[in-house]
């Protein structure tokens, strides 16, 4: 695969014949993978396809088996991490790594050099003169220190030359997800970064703030930074990127001009094979008759801070009720008060009718009530890392066995029904789920939780960190519990999944009900706003209002 | 350069030879040392084995000094499946002998050895258990640290027996020397072929322990606690409910140890009874890998290294600290084994290449030059 390396730009890197295996396992086979200086390049690839090996290899995480990089014209072995930082080139990892109690400067300013900071404070004066910016006539920068908060100074005045705004002086725990973005972004350009990599930065961020983020983005590629951009979400790369490459099974498929290509070819080339990217949506149950019930819920965390606040709703069988928020809005304890695994403050919970509020989590289950919590860390609950499908499946019914000893057949053929029926990819049951892909993970607790034959399903973040065929196989799941008449309540991030799986969308903001709309006639912007804290009623002004009840 | 890499699997025969190498590399070490201190070292190695195996005394000697390491090792193995750091083995040991003391103090001379003996043993088990509940109970309602209050708790223990030792139960049929009077004799453990019926005990709480762990509902429970507490919560679990009872039952097995140990070998009570049993127990625990079979195998080589090397400080005359080192280089060389079980060194063969011409779609598979990485990289602005 060769490239017109000179048409449009230089290269800013090119990675050849990269090879990483580990052990037997090849993560990375012959990829090729060449950028050019401003231009923003987005690597595409499904889990396990050898992104993320790939972008370690470039930031000298990992040392390659083979292959060479050049970087800026020049041949490079990176030894750590810092090599690749020396060079320009930066990492903001999809995880912030932010000492939380630390302010924004401190976080960006940590472990600088005098050199760096020297560079940084050229840039800033340079843009100031160049462009006659305010700047010129504030008091200059010294790295001596006469003025006790030039460092702030000089990350404020920095972040403003890329358009990126937040408080300096904030401790990043009190920083909003996306102002963490933007010091994490900021923390690597005043590191000289000329190459910045970004591994799914949009997964946490509003539509709002997406379209921030892409601002600065294409702001760097003006100025000729280059950007790779590694995302699940096509639509995005067709907005943002000019070119792609793809990625499968550890080797480079193709890289391909963004705006030749269109998202079916993408898939096809990413998968292997053609896949169909409609979501399908029954029609819900058209007797709405009520399953769930919440009324006025309250819940305050261990440290006092309200989490829940007067939410209402109610949930009907043969329906999947979306719920939307940012991260943080009060998703996890909703679904956490709902299966009794911490008790609310106020409101009561019913189901069927019969009041399940201050139930213990096993009784809760056992009215039915099933929930498949799937959080960031994937294992934390719900599953037993170190244990195989068959403890795991054990976990919701070995209480219900009788005696003192654990029977395990029953599950073992549980397991292997499960296996068979959705497809998990693992040497064997008894094989540690821990060492399982994450998409086979959620298809463990998912099958488990399907086997319990729940009246009220509740999926948390179901396809979290999943890629498309994986995604897809569990939209099929919870539609095939919906067509069995079970009441769904899906708690997504991807609003354009929200917007496709589900019957109707509850939004939540820090807390409180934003209100209920109509999955098939609402946009993203209305969702959006109602997200940042707009209520429905405010937002329609009594138009189409759909009543909470 | 190497560098490390993580091994994906290890089969069991490497395991069996990393270890078999570990051991031959402790010796080895230890015998370079001996040599040094200028005494021949392959008798020293001779006298280690002999004084561990030798003769029917030092096999039982071996025996009786295994019996509260195994019985320790298991009951802590207990509580860290729950990763509750119990690292108060001594203090519990000591409180279970303590307990057993009591009960053969309190009772009468006409008691028969069959009630005795038992009650004693279950004493020990509650003197355990209440000393590893204490900071059990904080553990769970206060969040407090298990690690330095289990700790603590063999301070308080050892100044307790102190006190018995010295003042409350003051032996006064020793002319004003300091002792607490040995146990009833129909107390003392009857003995068969000179070693202790106590060597029992391990033997059924290895089986028990590992049915229990493996087989039961509540260790089933004390699994998923110790892996995720936020996971057992979901699966609707009572944690701190599973996690006092985890902390009881493990204190309790090494309170047990305590009073075997006083019934079946020292017969009075002292401060130094425990011996530093809780805290070898610990290093047994994890060199088993929990396991509670492994752990009795662990507990009988380590004894029997413990005894050798006191053979070699008696026979050769050599320092007790010199017993001490050779014990050291062998569990240091043991545990280096366990990181070549989990990882590997490879060899880096990247030498530096000067010029370096790039063929496309050809790799290039080694020989890349190591850059200098100086100024150049962040060099200009855009």
């Amino acid at each position: 695969m060769t490239l017109p390396s000179d048409q449009y730009g230089a290269l800013a890197f090119s990675m050849r014949g990269i090879s990483k295996s580990f052990g037997s396992v090849c993560a990375n086979e012959q990829i090729d993978f060449m950028v050019r200086q401003g231009e923003i390049h987005a690597l595409l690839g499904e889990n396990g396809s050898g992104k993320s090996t790939l972008m370690n290899v470039l930031s000298g995480v990992y040392r390659p088996d083979c292959g060479s990089l050049e970087v800026f014209g020049k041949q490079r072995f990176f030894h750590s991490p810092g090599d690749a930082i020396r060079c320009g080139i930066g990492m903001v990892y999809q995880h912030f790594k932010l000492a939380e109690s630390l302010t924004a400067t401190d976080n960006i300013m940590a472990g600088l050099s005098r050199t760096q900071i020297a560079d940084a404070i050229r840039s800033v004066r340079q843009a100031a003169d160049s462009d006659g910016h305010e700047d010129k006539t504030a008091a200059p920068i010294r790295s001596s220190g006469y003025r006790k908060n030039w460092k702030s100074d000089l990350v404020r005045r920095f972040a403003s030359r890329f358009h990126v705004e937040f408080d300096p002086d904030k401790p990043a725990s009190q920083l909003s997800v996306s102002e963490k973005q933007s010091v994490e972004i900021i923390k690597v350009l005043i590191r000289g970064a000329k190459i910045l990599v970004l591994d799914e930065p949009t997964a946490v961020l509003t539509p709002q703030e997406t379209k921030r983020l892409f601002g600065v983005l294409r702001n760097m590629r003006d100025r000729g930074c280059s950007v790779v951009f590694i995302s699940h979400k096509l639509g995005e790369i067709m907005e943002l990127c000019d070119r792609v490459t793809v990625l499968r099974k550890g080797r480079s498929v193709d890289t391909l001009v963004v705006s030749e290509v269109d998202t079916y070819d993408l898939v096809e080339r990413m998968v292997g094979h053609k896949v169909e990217l409609e979501i399908a949506r029954p029609d819900p149950n058209p007797e709405h008759e009520e399953c769930l019930r919440v009324d006025s819920l309250s819940y305050l965390d261990e440290k006092g801070v309200r989490k829940l606040s007067g939410v209402s709703f109610s949930t009907f069988y043969g329906e999947i009720l979306g719920v939307a928020g940012l991260a943080g809005g009060g998703q996890k304890e909703l679904c956490e008060v709902i299966a009794g695994i911490i008790r609310p403050d106020g409101g009561a919970i019913a189901v069927d009718g019969e009041s399940i509020t201050g139930l213990s989590p096993r009784s809760i289950s056992a009215k039915g009530v099933s929930m498949c919590f799937i959080p960031e860390d994937r294992l934390g609950m719900g599953l037993v890392a170190s244990m195989g499908m068959v403890e795991n499946v054990l976990l919701k019914e070995y209480a219900f066995q009788k005696g003192i000893f654990i029977h395990s057949d029953a599950a073992r053929s549980k397991s292997e029904q499960i296996v068979e029926e959705l497809d998990i990819l693992t040497p064997s049951i008894s094989h540690p789920v821990r060492l399982l892909s994450g998409g086979n993970i959620q298809k463990v607790i998912l099958g488990r939780e399907i086997h319990l034959k729940p009246k009220l399903m509740i999926a948390a973040y179901a396809v979290r960190g999943l890629d498309i065929q994986s995604s897809y196989t569990i939209y099929r799941l919870l539609n095939e519990q919906k067509a069995r008449n079970v009441s769904v309540l899906y708690i997504g991030e991807d609003l354009d999944v929200l917007m496709a799986l589900c019957d109707r969308i509850l939004v939540l903001c820090q807390g409180e009900n934003m209100g209920i709309v109509d999955a098939r006639n609402t946009t993203k912007i209305e969702l959006g706003q109602m997200m940042s804290g707009t209520k429905l009623e405010v937002l329609r002004s009594g138009v189409d209002y759909v009543s909470n009840r | 350069m190497f560098r490390i890499a993580k091994r994906e699997k290890s089969s069991l025969s490497d395991s069996f030879l990393f270890r078999i190498l570990g051991f031959i590399v402790g010796m080895g070490l230890s015998m370079l040392f001996i040599g040094v201190l200028g005494h021949n070292p392959f008798k020293s190695m001779t006298t280690l084995l002999s004084g561990a195996f030798g003769t029917a005394n030092a096999f039982r000697n071996t025996l009786t000094f295994a019996i509260p390491l195994a019985t320790t090792a298991l009951g802590l193995s207990v509580a860290f499946r729950m990763k509750f750091w119990n690292i108060g083995g001594e203090g519990q040991l000591l409180m279970g002998a303590t307990a057993a003391m009591f009960i053969s103090m309190v009772t009468g001379p006409n008691t028969s050895g069959w009630i005795l003996i038992p009650t004693m043993l279950i004493a020990g088990f509650i003197g355990g258990a209440v000393w590893a509940m204490i900071p059990g109970i904080f553990r769970i309602h206060l969040r407090t640290n298990e690690t330095l209050f289990t700790l603590m708790m063999n301070y308080l223990a050892i100044e307790f027996v102190k006190y018995l030792y010295y003042n409350l139960w003051k032996d006064p049929g020793r002319s004003g020397f300091p002792g607490i009077k040995s146990i009833q004799t129909q107390a003392f453990l009857p003995r068969v072929m000179g070693v202790s019926v106590g060597v029992l005990i391990p033997v059924v709480l290895t089986v028990v322990v590992f049915i229990l762990v493996n087989k039961t509902k509540p260790g089933y429970e004390i699994r998923v606690v110790g892996e995720s507490e936020p996971t057992a919560n979901y699966a609707g679990m009572n944690v701190k409910k599973i996690m006092l009872g985890g902390v009881l039952l493990s204190g309790g097995i090494v309170g047990l140890a305590g009073a075997a140990k006083l019934a079946g070998e020292t017969f009075t009570l002292t401060e130094s009874l425990a011996g530093g049993a809780g805290f070898t127990a610990i290093v047994i625990a994890w060199l088993a890998n929990l396991s509670a079979p492994i752990i009795l195998v662990v507990s009988f080589l380590f004894a029997a290294l413990e005894q050798g090397a006191q053979t070699i400080q008696l026979r050769l005359g050599v320092p007790a600290a010199v017993a001490e080192i050779i014990k050291g280089l062998m569990l240091m060389s043991f545990l280096g084994s366990e990181f070549f079980l989990r990882y590997r060194l490879i060899y880096d063969r990247r030498k530096p290449v000067k010029q370096q011409i790039l063929v496309e779609d050809k790799p290039v598979c080694s020989g890349d030059p190591p850059a200098t990485l100086g100024s150049e990289g962040k060099e200009g602005e855009t």
